[in-house]
């Protein structure tokens, strides 16, 4: 935003606002990292820390809220800043989201590091890897009005879509060839599962700032737009 | 549809999903649902060219607010919908100004006919201090000719009722329109306006000196007078401007800067100066 309000207490809440945003997704991002590295490296400890954490991801949910309905209320926003104040209220939705998955991520690492590694992970770091970077980059779009990079992290989604459905295939594969695993074998599943839907919570996020900028939705299509 | 000049047939809600592309396009709609049509506009105050080339389209029964900040030319540009600036000293206009196809700047055409087709409230509440609330009502009735008191009745009951405020005054219409509240003398005046039947009624800030509850009822009015009368109401509260209207044009420094439907222009205005003003970024 380029030019400032007549209402310096206006433009120092909405600054606050955007603040709060930037620091609960960098947050989130962090648990994310965390809660894979206490799977890959069987660091118990580090998951029970990580879980422990989401509160704080809670509390900044329900601080931002209340903050977003403050502004509604006080100053009766239009045009961008409504727009922009309507976003932030169900972008902490979908990054609370986020810091659930992370949580349910370590609960299945805290079982897995219970038992003989199943195998090495490759694949899923790689999906939190890109995960990661797509929250990160939805929140840069939002704060910078960037909508070609938004748009960018929803086409990112396919990737970690497509690396979700080969680690089914191949715990599928384990499963089949030894019953022994498929207890394992279905809680790495389900972690994959989650990385996946913390990737779409991402992308609801980008949808979301192409709105917000252009006014226009491209949630629900068929297929993504070749530019907003 | 030619998206360029935004006709509209007969169906007004399709400005919705129209863009206006450029201040100075005249906004062309399809004629049954205009009522008032502005062309070329242009308004000066001795040097000072107070409205620039207005091109603007006032559709029928529904509300058009124009907003903008002070000195942008809006209550100018109202005044001039029924030749009310005439009264001002040194004020000259260039362009139409058409109701129902007819150039209200005409040869011939009357300015006291004109009035009473297009009605005007202002900001304060102005009823005859010496009238009652009855006498009030009829006083430009009146100018008609008719002394028949039975009509006049009629005419009093029924413009009370739809400016909302027969049930407050019913039981002693002899009271002065002075001893009102402000809220119910500024009902007083819109029913005056009513009494003579116009076919557009213009409101200068109609709620300025009201408090939020009178100022709720004019709103309220305003909703229920649109099915009888096309409105146009200048508005410094953008909130207002937003709970009442269909259709909202912002003026800046004379020039209209955009015109479109209000849902649209306070979420996702075209302008950035609109953005600006309506999110209170100005100056």
């Amino acid at each position: 935003m380029n030019n400032e309000h007549t209402d310096k207490k206006y433009e120092e809440e909405l600054k606050k606002l955007r603040e709060e945003i930037l620091y609960m997704g960098g947050l989130v991002e962090d648990q994310i990292q965390k809660a894979v590295r206490s799977l890959v490296d069987r660091d118990s400890k580090l998951a029970e820390i990580i879980i422990e954490r989401d509160h704080e991801v809670n509390r900044l949910d329900v601080d931002i809220d209340d903050v977003c309905i403050r502004l509604l209320a006080l100053h009766q926003p239009a045009g961008r800043d409504l727009r922009f104040i309507t976003t932030g209220l169900k972008i902490t939705t979908d990054l609370e989201r986020i810091g659930d998955m992370a949580v349910n991520i370590c609960e299945r690492a805290l079982e897995l590091n219970e038992e003989p590694q199943l195998k090495p992970y490759i694949d899923i770091p790689r999906m939190a890897h890109i995960s990661q970077r797509m929250i990160r980059e939805s929140l840069d779009a939002f704060v910078r009005e960037d909508t070609d990079l938004a748009l960018k992290v929803c086409k990112d989604d396919d990737e970690v879509d497509q690396l979700n459905s080969q680690i089914f295939r191949e715990t599928i594969s384990f499963m089949i060839e030894d019953p022994q695993t498929i207890g394992r074998a279905s809680k790495v599943g389900s972690i994959s599962k989650y990385l996946e839907r913390i990737a779409d919570h991402a992308t609801n996020i980008a949808e979301m700032v192409i709105f917000m900028v252009k006014g226009k939705s491209i949630r629900h299509l068929k297929e993504l737009p070749p530019s907003v | 549809m030619n998206s360029e000049t935004y006709a509209v047939q007969g169906n007004f809600d399709k400005v919705r999903s129209l863009a206006v592309k450029e201040v100075s396009q005249v906004v062309k709609e399809a004629t049954d649902t205009v009522r008032m049509r502005v062309e070329g506009l242009s308004v000066y105050y001795g040097k000072l060219h107070a409205v620039k080339q207005v091109n603007l389209s006032i559709a029928t029964n529904k509300v058009t607010a124009l907003i903008g900040p002070s000195g942008c030319g809006k209550s100018t540009f109202l005044r001039c919908l029924n030749r009310m600036h005439e009264l001002t000293p040194g004020a000259r206009v260039e362009g139409k100004v058409l109701l129902d196809e007819q150039d209200l700047y005409g040869a011939g055409v009357d300015p006291v006919d004109v009035r009473r087709r297009v009605g005007m409230v202002f900001q304060k509440p102005n009823p005859f201090p010496n009238m009652s609330v009855h006498d009030n009502v009829v006083a430009g009735f009146k100018l008609n000719g008719t002394r028949d008191r039975k009509v006049l009745d009629e005419v009093a009951e029924k413009s009370l009722r739809g400016a909302a405020l027969w049930d407050e005054v019913k039981d002693d219409l002899q009271k002065s329109g002075a001893s009102l509240s402000g809220g119910q003398q500024q009902r007083l005046c819109i029913a005056r306006a009513l009494a003579v039947n116009p076919e557009v009624l213009l409101m200068d800030e109609p709620c300025s000196a009201l408090d939020p509850i009178a100022t709720t009822k004019i709103e309220e009015l305003i909703h229920e007078l649109k099915e009888q009368v096309t409105i146009v109401i200048v508005t410094h509260n953008m909130q207002q401007a937003a709970r009442v209207s269909d259709f909202t044009a912002f003026f800046y420094l004379g020039e209209l800067i955009e015109f479109g439907d209000t849902g649209k222009l306070f979420t996702l205005p075209e302008k950035r100066q609109t953005e600006d003003y309506i999110t209170g970024r100005f100056g």
